[in-house]
């Protein structure tokens, strides 16, 4: 017996995409495989680690607890849309490659995809503010310590942007 | 060169691809290949009756279904033990697929391959197997008491019983002064990279070669394993290691069944095809380690200093033994960390239990050995009244005493040898950071607030960069680029940057100008891997000696063409030229020159015209010369760099609660010379971050019938950033290591070593009761304070 397919059109980091998938392909799944955006990782299927969180119309959502067919419509940004236009670092990629917040990088686009959607709500965290907005994922390498700091330093540099775009 | 790299904060080159999200994993490369799933087993010991795969043929989008019976030759033979040793008496390891029986809940029974992996588990729930149950062995207690066997041919469970001594401990104990015993435990945790297993292949009929990717710390072993069991021959099987999310330990252990089903499945079907690990999967079918419980016996003089130790043990290793017995070795030796116990008699039993197989974590057996140490060490200075730190201070082997001899033989089978380290030293550093001497003072303030507060303290040492050898090659490209590889692989430890360094100072080239590939057999086919904390005293040192030579070739050719002596050449950022002179001339252009050319094929071919290199009057190549600008060299150290460390930890245990907060964390460490502080400060981190979880969270909960109940990040806890300190006081101390050319030592696992034994003794210290099990929750906590003040509840 055949699967049955759904057409759908996925916005992902502004650029629309077409996939043919059944109802059950998860949108971590059809974004790595579907759409080749590999960035998005996989680390639990399960929801508690977070490495395969993406934006969706901003907000930070778990990509393995989603189906790719109830992400139509809406608007997706995953790690591969956090650079600058000009192909520069954005605030969180830079700052996560300053503050040595990274070791595996494995779940380094979750990080950075939630961060990205927590300094935009809140532009200048204190150090337990930027705690609480990596509370949720899960890193084996680096012991958060530098991410916290890199939480920081990326509002910082968001904040330099904005101020330099006022 | 400009500016010395070694020792400097250099951020990683791995970073921009890393965070741009164009990293390259396993499970990222070959989009077109098929999937791969494996049925496993739900029950930890049974005999298999039956397997009916039949319903799997109809399931549409299948491609292929295998059983143990598919296998042919090799493949059906039992998989490899890799570290034989003569007092495993009864090894035994799983097949790729069960044959016959199974031994833990998660073990290979059958092999599906599909259009995607939705399909492949799909067809997985077609397949019935009739199983005929067998008891199952669960814990050391079980496997010890032998009611039950394991495997029916290995009395009383025990694979292996080993022995080592130095001196007479029993009759040392019995003529001490006092004596103590202690029961400690250590529970099962696990490495739990983010990244999961995974292996891709592909196999090219054209050039009759095989291709693997796979989330290995070992290439080489990969490749061997798979050109073993495939009957393939070495130069038909390349394996490439990308980046890896993590390892920990658990990717050494080679080859999984995966590792050998997928390489087989794209030779016979001609398609590329993937195996990526889920997370219940990397629960139940990977490996986890630490489950140990030891019995001490030891004997002290009036001052604490130990005069005879005695330490019996039991491992717990699991269903099978494809590892061999390095993790109980490794407790073994390694217990009796920075300290020269006047006697040492050791024991250990390593014993089968139907449960996942036990391979080495981070830290691999030193977190269980330093426990054991140091909970002896404040178990003497609680006999004795005395300061925990005076008591340590005084069984230190002194500065003056290295290289040091503990008269054992170490995991390598080389003599366990301290080659140097300043124990003294770090001591005094450890007590000033964590305000050692004015403890009481806070301890009594938070009294008066109604908190109970503890201070714990431990210290190791640890064997690293173990043998036997790593290589490097070095090439300097045509436009200066200078292209390195060395077999080892790469799981985060930032081998690209750090490895970069060594090369821009020793070659006298940009930093930027230095590219690194790790664990890719085609580049160097003769490695290790990347475990022990080896990588840097290993890879590093082959990298250094590698880019000697070519730095040496390198000068000879420009010293020809500059016509200057070698004395008088430099290299800076890249270019040679004759000291105090305007006469220089490219590295590129040396490496042009190299290779003597018949042809100008482009701009730096034509440049290199205007020298004239070798006597004409002699062959363009000489005798023992070659063409092209490289250097290749190995690293074979005689034994292990030991490097050390000592952890302090403050913890307040709620007075209402039991719960278990961290206040303060120091860390003082001494990996001989830092090749990035920036980096190792990062290991530290990470590793301390681990040890909590060893100390307060992570356990791997075995019902009796052998089914893990936490098989989830739901269940199974690691620390989040919610549960590290908040910040960890990091001081180094530099003791370099006269065994290899940089003076380095590893660092990759040291943080998680001390963890539970600093934990346990800040605990002890605050609620005065003591702790000889960890990991320990709140509930345990609670537990235990009632069971020692038993009228005390009782009249709540």
């Amino acid at each position: 017996m055949t699967e049955q397919t759904h057409e759908i059109r996925l916005n992902v980091n502004g650029v629309e995409h077409e996939a043919a998938v059944p109802a059950r392909r998860l949108l971590s799944d059809a974004l790595r495989h579907d759409l080749g955006l590999t960035g998005t990782h996989v680390g639990c299927e399960h929801g508690v680690c977070g490495a395969c969180t993406v934006l969706v119309d901003g907000q930070p959502m778990r990509s393995c607890l989603m189906f790719a067919v109830s992400a139509a419509g809406h608007e997706i940004t995953t790690v591969e849309g956090l650079a600058r236009p000009d192909g520069e670092l954005g605030p969180v990629q830079q700052a996560f490659r300053e503050c040595h917040g990274l070791q595996c990088g494995f779940c380094t686009p979750g990080f950075l995809t939630t961060i990205t959607a927590g300094i935009a709500e809140n532009p200048d965290p204190t150090e337990d503010e930027a705690r609480d907005m990596v509370a949720g994922n899960l890193c084996r390498c680096t012991g958060y310590q530098n991410i916290v700091k890199a939480v920081c330093r990326a509002a910082e540099l968001a904040r330099a942007d904005e101020d330099g775009a006022a | 060169m400009t500016t010395k790299m070694m020792g400097a904060k250099v951020q990683r080159v791995e970073d921009d691809r890393l965070v741009r999200g164009t990293g390259r994993y396993v499970d990222d490369v070959a989009p077109d290949a098929l999937h791969a799933a494996v049925l496993r087993s739900p029950h930890a010991h049974a005999r298999i009756v039956s397997i009916d795969v039949d319903a799997v043929l109809d399931v549409e989008g299948v491609h292929a279904v295998w059983t143990h019976e598919d296998l042919e030759g090799a493949m059906a033979d039992p998989l490899p033990l890799l570290i034989p040793h003569p007092t495993l008496t009864h090894g035994r390891t799983q097949y790729a697929l069960a044959k016959d029986e199974v031994n833990y809940v998660g073990e290979a029974i059958a092999f599906v391959v599909a259009d995607d992996r939705y399909v492949a588990e799909d067809a997985l729930a077609q397949i019935v197997v009739e199983y005929d149950l067998l008891p199952a062995v669960v814990g050391i207690e079980a496997a010890r008491s032998g009611a039950q066997l394991v495997h029916d041919d290995v009395p009383g469970n025990v694979a292996a019983r080993m022995e080592q001594s130095n001196g007479d401990a029993a009759a040392a104990i019995a003529a001490a002064p006092h004596t103590l015993s202690l029961d400690l435990h250590i529970e099962r945790s696990a490495c739990m990279p983010m990244e999961g297993r995974g292996t891709v292949a592909r196999w090219d009929p054209d050039q009759n070669r095989l291709q693997v990717w796979t989330s290995t710390q070992t290439s080489t072993g990969v490749r061997a394993a798979v050109a073993a069991k495939l009957g393939l021959d070495l130069g038909q099987v390349d394996v490439i290691t990308p980046d890896v999310g993590g390892g920990f330990g658990v990717k050494i252990v080679h080859p999984w069944p995966e590792e050998l089903l997928v390489p087989l499945a794209a030779q016979r079907l001609g398609r590329a095809v993937k195996f990526t690990e889920d997370r219940r999967e990397h629960f139940i079918s990977s490996a986890h380690e630490r489950a140990q419980v030891h019995h001490v016996e030891v004997g002290f003089d009036d001052e604490g200093r130990v005069l005879g130790l005695d330490v019996r043990f039991w491992h717990d290793h699991g269903a099978y033994t494809p590892y061999g017995l390095i993790v109980p070795i490794i407790t073994s030796t390694q217990l009796l960390g920075p300290y020269k116990p006047g006697a040492y008699h050791v024991q250990f039993d390593s014993l089968y239990t139907n449960t996942v197989i036990v391979t080495p974590y981070r830290g691999a057996g030193r977190p269980q050995g330093c426990f054991v140490m140091e909970r002896t060490m404040d178990a003497i200075a609680a006999e004795l009244g005395k300061d925990r730190a005076d008591v340590r201070a005084l069984n230190f082997i002194q500065p003056d005493e290295f290289p040091y001899d503990q008269g054992l033989i170490f995991q390598d089978g080389r003599e366990l040898t301290y080659d140097s380290g300043d124990y003294p030293a770090m001591l005094d550093k450890i007590k000033e950071l964590v305000d050692w001497d004015h403890f009481e003072d806070f301890r009594a303030a938070k009294a008066a607030e109604g908190k109970r507060v503890g201070l714990g303290l431990a210290c190791y040492v640890e064997g690293t960069g173990v043998g036997p050898y790593e290589g490097a090659h070095v090439h300097i490209e045509t436009s200066g680029k200078v292209k390195v590889a060395t077999g080892l692989t790469s799981q985060g430890q930032g081998h690209q940057t750090a490895f970069a360094q060594i090369v821009a100072d020793e070659l006298g080239v940009r930093f930027e100008d230095v590219e690194i590939t790790t664990g890719d057999t085609r580049r160097m086919p003769y490695a290790v891997g990347t475990f022990a904390s080896r990588a840097a005293v290993m890879s590093g040192s082959a990298i250094h000696l590698a880019a000697k030579r070519a730095k040496e070739k390198a000068l000879r050719i420009a010293a020809d063409a500059l016509e200057a002596d070698i004395e008088d050449l430099e290299i800076v950022d890249g270019v040679v030229s004759v000291k105090g002179t305007d006469s220089s001339i490219p590295l590129g252009t040396v490496a042009v020159l190299s290779n003597p050319l018949r042809y100008a094929f482009d701009e730096a071919s034509k440049a290199a015209t205007q020298f004239n290199v070798g006597d004409p009057t002699k062959p363009p190549v000489a005798e023992d010369d070659e063409p092209g600008l490289e250097g290749k060299d190995f690293y074979s150290p005689p034994r292990s760099t030991f490097a050390s460390g000592m952890h302090a930890v403050i913890v307040e245990t709620d007075v209402d609660t039991a719960e278990i907060r961290i206040l303060k964390y120091a860390v003082v460490h001494d990996c001989g010379h830092l090749i990035n502080p920036m980096i190792v400060e990062g290991q530290i981190h990470g590793g301390v971050a681990q040890g909590v979880g060893g100390a307060l969270y992570e356990r791997m909960a075995y019902d009796e019938s052998g089914q893990l109940l936490n098989a989830s990040f739901m269940d199974f806890l690691m620390p989040y950033v919610t549960e590290v300190p908040t910040s960890i006081e990091i001081d180094h101390l530099e003791t370099p290591s006269p065994l290899n050319p940089l003076g380095i030592k590893g660092a990759g696992e040291a943080g998680v070593i001390p963890g539970s034994a600093a934990f346990a003794a800040a605990i002890e210290d605050a609620e005065r009761l003591p702790i000889t099990a960890m990991p320990i929750s709140p509930s345990e906590l609670f537990a235990l304070r009632a069971a020692h003040a038993p009228h005390a509840q009782e009249s709540k």
